[in-house]
């Protein structure tokens, strides 16, 4: 099983070829320890990490999936996954006439170039391919300023020192059911160290976005931000990405030192699921950062995929004067339920946090904000500001906002601030009446409401970010 | 041949009927004027003709530039040439003036088979026009209608009218509201694009309005229909003596 991020018309040719050609390369169905010692010796592990994953295995078995979340779906087999498969090349088609004109469509609406479509479709394209080498000279040249940026498994031959004294420390493997799977068996991901006072000249991950696509269901990302250093990471892509592997739960974690910043965002567009609710992929998110004194993490998510979503990108505040921020833009169509959220755990003096999350509901989607601020004893003189808005498309979706605070220090200062509206006919009307369509109407109107958000993006991600808002949406007013 | 054919129509809100056997004709390049008390469906008129989905038409037709009107959605009557100016101008949340106006420009020019404006032509046009009718920088980067004040909302409605250049406007209670300063800056623009090929429907509770832009023609309308048509003289002469006589 090949686990390649390609696009609609891709995917049936992927599941026939997959049922028709198991190739040896890919792990037999199931879960134990051996299953676990052969992802660790398939990509050469040392031992330390080969006992990473065997003590998370471990753990995990004495773990329950948690169902707290205000999402709904039948059990997960464990044992009928597999997990593990080598990357290795499928023949895609030949040009761009083979690959679905849906598909093409969907691109061509997001503004996505012709080269890069090519890529994205799976489409076999030169060897000189124009974006490999541009972002062959970004590589070094962030190398030269001592940045490192490249997959975890490299990072793992390459800085073992690094990864075995971070891996783990942000979210230890006992942190949660799916983050202990993840460390059990993460397949690949990535990896940044930003040395003591270096400002990453690029937003990381732009130029790379399809070079860094294989890294499977369970991605595992690790970044540090040594002291007064800054990095603007973006994962994901606004192009629709399909995965043969329903189930995804990734980790993410951030170290920031004192004094150093680090900007997260991110565009998810998994597959949702068709009309009817079926199909789709389950995403059990871990994202957590610890922020040391004066150190600033702040993320920022559209997310626009997934038939499940269970996610809080959290920011631990341990150091005096830490800054956290949670801007979010989540948007569920159709049958889609996300769960998401926040958690900004006071533990320094002077800290501060915002939350601003901006759930758009439509079709029969359900949507759920799950925040949790809380101040610590010791964190005098906390600061937290949030704002949560809903808003409704049609009678037959949901939105709830579950916030909770906890203040332990009396200087503490929470305000909550929460809205639901619905977009009402007499907007549409206004703006129809000026010749917008319905579609580009509640595109219009939708992207107004997340504005705050979309701005905290980087420039060239915001505008994909606003056409994908309103390409999700199509279908979803008439 | 005239711009706007309006026969025989009976339209309702709900289940109640409003405009009743109503008939109205308005020429290439000429300003009419309606003027009725409240409550007698001169509102409904001006929805019915952009085409507000509560609005049900049952009976008669409507024809613009010898087109079904009434076939066309809301947005093809827009991008056909129709423009209402609202009584109550509605308000987008982080929406901008220049993004709207942007995106309803390029609609237009889509439905007539134009290319989009780039950025650049696009804001050397709003930019011109903005300035020509005394719209700041400020307020197009506000968001539509949001913390604008009645006086405001009124000016964007007319500098949306004149950017979109229509073929007829529909001006439902533009005076509603405006102080006398403003009201002149309105009736202003409404003058500006006086052009031969472009009507006006003014649709007003007074006469102070006509008083700056000066109709061919004024109809009275009582219950759903007109009741007596003529020219400015019968504006005046309303402004004198009520609606008492037509009732």
């Amino acid at each position: 099983m090949t686990h390649k991020n390609a696009g609609y018309g891709l995917d049936r040719e992927y599941r026939y070829g997959f049922e028709t050609d198991i190739d040896t390369d890919m792990a037999p169905p199931g879960l134990n320890e051996d299953i676990v010692r052969l992802i660790s010796a398939k990509k050469g592990e040392p031992d330390w990490l080969l006992d990473f994953r065997l003590r998370a295995y471990r753990r995990w078995l004495t773990m329950r999936e948690p169902h707290w979340g205000n999402i709904d779906y039948p059990p997960i087999d464990y044992q009928a996954l597999s997990y593990y498969a080598a990357p290795k090349k499928k023949a895609g088609p030949k040009s761009m006439d083979e690959v679905d004109p849906e598909l093409i469509k969907t691109y061509d609406k997001l503004g996505i170039p012709l080269e890069e479509q090519k890529v994205l479709a799976g489409v076999a394209v030169d060897a000189i391919f124009d974006s490999v080498s541009v972002a062959t000279t970004y590589k070094s040249h962030l190398a030269a300023q001592g940045i490192l940026f490249c997959p975890i498994s490299e990072a793992v031959r390459e800085y073992p020192d690094l990864v075995r004294k971070y891996l783990g420390s942000v979210v230890p493997p006992s942190d949660n059911f799916f983050a202990c799977l993840n460390s059990a068996v993460f397949s690949d991901g990535s990896f940044v160290y930003i040395p003591k006072g270096v400002k990453s000249p690029l937003e990381l991950s732009s130029y790379f976005r399809i070079n860094a696509r294989n890294s499977g269901q369970f991605e595992r990302t690790l970044i540090i931000a040594e002291e007064g250093s800054y990095v603007s990471y973006l994962e994901g892509c606004t192009a629709p990405q399909r995965d043969e592997n329903q189930l995804h739960a990734a980790v993410v974690e951030i170290v920031v030192r004192n004094g150093a910043e680090v900007k997260y965002s991110t565009v998810q567009n998994w597959y949702p699921g068709d009309k009817n609710g079926r199909g789709g992929i389950y995403n059990f998110v871990t994202k957590r950062g610890v922020c040391h004194n004066n150190a600033t993490l702040s993320w920022t998510q559209v997310e626009t995929g997934s038939a499940l979503t269970w996610k809080y990108p959290s920011c631990i505040l341990k150091g005096d004067g830490a800054v956290g921020a949670f801007y979010s833009v989540a948007l569920t169509n159709n049958h889609q339920m996300a769960d998401t959220g926040t958690r900004m755990i006071h533990l320094g003096k002077n800290t501060t946090s915002t939350i601003i999350s901006k759930g758009i509901s439509a079709g029969r989607s359900s949507q759920t904000y799950r925040g949790l601020v809380r101040i610590g004893a010791a964190a005098e003189n906390a600061r937290n500001v949030s704002r949560c808005d809903s808003l409704l498309i049609g009678g037959l979706c949901a939105a709830h906002t579950i916030p909770a605070q906890e203040c332990a220090h009396p200087s503490g200062v929470i305000e909550h601030e929460a809205t639901t509206s619905k977009i009402s006919e007499d907007q549409l009307f206004y703006a129809q009446a000026r010749g917008l369509d319905a579609e580009q109407a509640v595109g219009l109107i939708v992207n107004g409401f997340c504005r705050e958000v979309m701005q905290k993006l980087p420039m060239e991600f915001a505008v994909e970010a606003q056409k994908l808002i309103g390409v999700q949406l199509e279908g979803s007013v008439g | 041949m005239s711009l706007l054919e309006i026969k025989n129509v009976c339209a309702s809100v709900g289940d109640k009927e409003i405009l009743h056997d109503f008939s109205l004709t308005i020429g290439a390049g000429e300003i009419h004027a309606i003027m009725g008390p409240n409550g007698t469906g001169k509102s409904t008129l001006s929805y019915v003709v952009a085409g507000h989905p509560a609005y049900r038409v049952s009976a008669g037709s409507i024809m613009f530039k010898g087109k079904d009107l009434l076939a066309m959605t809301p947005d093809e009557r827009a991008n056909a040439g129709v423009f209402l100016a609202f009584q109550h101008p509605i308000e987008l949340p982080g929406v901008t003036n220049a993004l709207f106006l942007k995106t309803a420009l390029n609609a237009k020019r889509r439905f007539n088979g134009e290319p989009d404006l780039d950025a650049v032509q696009y804001m050397k046009r709003l930019k011109a026009r903005a300035t020509a009718l005394g719209v700041s920088d400020d307020m197009l980067k506000r968001p539509v209608n949001v913390g604008f004040s009645g006086g405001e909302k009124k000016k964007m409605e007319t500098f949306q009218m004149a950017f979109l250049e229509p073929d007829l406007c529909l001006l439902d209670e533009m005076d509603s509201g405006l102080d006398v300063d403003a009201l002149k800056i309105v009736s202003d623009a409404v003058n500006i694009m006086r052009e031969k090929h472009r009507s006006f429907l003014i649709i007003t509770h007074h006469e102070r309005i006509l008083e700056h832009i000066v109709p061919d023609v004024v109809h009275v309308m009582i219950g759903g229909k007109i009741v007596a048509s003529g020219d400015k003289a019968l504006a005046r002469e309303i402004d004198k003596g009520g609606y008492e006589k037509y009732r």
